[in-house]
């Protein structure tokens, strides 16, 4: 059991600049993050994308401002908890037991939620039927390129992980790769391989083709695909994979007993709390009367946030408020020299 | 003077909208007047029509505001960028006439469009 003063979910900017904060002011805290690395939308959804309304940034892309705001959490000892889904918060004495899928458990005062529009999913296919084959014989991400060696491997998508994955499983495999158009979106490099591994017989390309269905009792056997125009086509396989990116999904937040309206979460403006006391919501996911979705307003909504953390993490001490500019205290855990 | 001022008063101000139909996947049909300049994405979001995610807010980076366009209008939308073309092939079952409803801008000349929304957006 990990203990923290407090808990942030979610390792997007707002996650990022509300741990700034908590350590600013003397707190520890920890972050969990579903995805593989930190940075949230910003690096998964935008990373090349400018951003021109942080203030006194006039543009930025996402990656930028992410590495920009791992570099302002250098000073600080922060634990990152990635690929770590948070699935249970529960009250018991006055503090918030939190546990992960991967079984991390924490015991803390705080719960900052700064999850965004909810933790990144894959996203799926549409037939009902590839529920039941799911980690076993379709698969949504590799872990194991082994287990395909001399198989059928069918793969769905037009993007770099599915043409990545085409080339890497054509060496020792027969691969059947579909899309739903004639273009792809990956690097050029990997797309001219591609058609070139076509053109030698050793990836099967099927183009304007979408699923259909699958077909197989304990394992995929075969799957129809279904051209624009309506024709059917029956293939043998032996597994499928699907390539679509990433999806939010509230998930599991769902279910701790919070207000929640549209997807988001009803807080006050003072410290940003949620209907339960020591769960608070910051960034996009919070909602309160005129807020804007922008980034500038999560970093106000973290900073307020950590400042009310403080009253039941230090229950008898008292917060002063001060500036990075004067505060030796503050300069001290910022490892600057004071004048 | 008067009738000056009555002009005045009476003359409603110009605030141009155009009629956006918005059919749910239980083919309920909502007639929204959205004002110009906004996207048929917001339409949707601001006039609680349900079935438009828009999780990204917009920015044409997750293809949860996805909506088929009904045949004959398809052609005369503006062209899709490439990047809407991209993020399609991440939507819940595309097809020919898909497209992302926050790259739709809401015009005099798109008055009367019709867009299905899908049965989920993931």
């Amino acid at each position: 059991m990990i203990k923290t003063d407090a808990l942030i979910i979610g390792a997007g900017p707002t996650g990022l600049f509300t741990a700034h904060q908590l350590k600013l002011i003397g707190l520890s805290c920890e972050v969990v993050d579903n995805l593989d690395k930190i940075g949230g939308q910003c690096i998964e959804l935008y990373p090349d994308k400018p951003i021109y309304d942080i203030p006194a940034v006039p543009e930025c892309t996402g990656e930028e401002l992410t590495n920009n705001l791992i570099n302002q959490l250098k000073p600080f000892d922060i634990k990152f908890h990635l690929n770590e889904r948070v699935e249970e918060v529960k009250k018991e004495n006055n503090v918030w037991l939190v546990k992960t899928n991967k079984g991390t458990a924490f015991s803390t005062p705080n719960v900052i939620i700064a999850g965004g529009v909810g933790s990144f999913e894959p996203r799926k296919f549409s037939p009902k039927e590839c529920e039941k084959f799911e980690d076993k014989s379709l698969f949504y991400s590799v872990k194991d390129k082994n287990i395909f060696k001399k198989k059928v491997v069918s793969i769905f998508g037009g993007g770099d992980s599915a043409l990545d994955w085409a080339v890497e499983l054509s060496k020792d495999c027969n691969v059947n790769l579909i899309h739903r158009r004639d273009e792809f979106r990956g690097a050029q490099a990997t797309i001219d391989k591609v058609h070139s591994l076509v053109k030698a017989g050793k990836i099967n390309l099927f183009t304007k083709y979408q699923l259909a269905t699958v077909t197989g009792d304990q394992q995929i056997e075969s799957i129809d695909i279904k051209h624009d125009s309506n024709e059917v086509k029956s293939l043998k396989t032996d597994y499928v994979l699907g390539f679509f990116g990433l999806i939010m999904q509230l998930g599991p937040i769902a279910n701790w007993g919070l207000n929640i309206d549209k997807k988001t979460i009803e807080v006050d403006t003072e410290k940003f709390e949620t209907n339960q006391k020591g769960i608070y919501a910051v960034g996009d996911i919070c909602n309160y009367p005129g807020k804007l979705k922008l980034i500038l307003s999560g970093f106000h909504e973290g900073a307020l946030a950590a400042r009310a953390c403080f009253k039941l993490a230090r229950p008898n001490e008292k917060y002063r408020f001060e500036f990075t500019t004067s505060s030796k205290t503050i300069k001290e855990r910022l490892g600057v020299k004071s004048d | 003077m008067f009738y000056i001022l009555a002009l005045f008063f009476f003359t409603p101000i110009y605030n141009p909208m155009a009629k956006i139909t918005y059919i749910t996947h239980d083919n309920q049909k909502h007639i929204i007047e959205v004002q110009n300049g906004l996207t048929v994405m917001e339409g949707a979001v601001q006039n609680d029509i349900p079935g438009i995610d828009a999780d990204c807010g917009g920015g044409m980076a997750c293809a949860t505001c996805h909506v088929y366009v009904k045949e004959d209008w398809f052609n005369k939308l503006p062209k899709k960028e490439d990047g809407e073309e991209d993020m399609l092939d991440m939507a819940f079952e595309p097809k020919t006439n898909s497209r992302l409803s926050c790259q739709i801008i809401v015009s005099d000349e798109i008055d009367g469009l019709e867009v299905s929304i899908p049965s989920k957006q993931a």
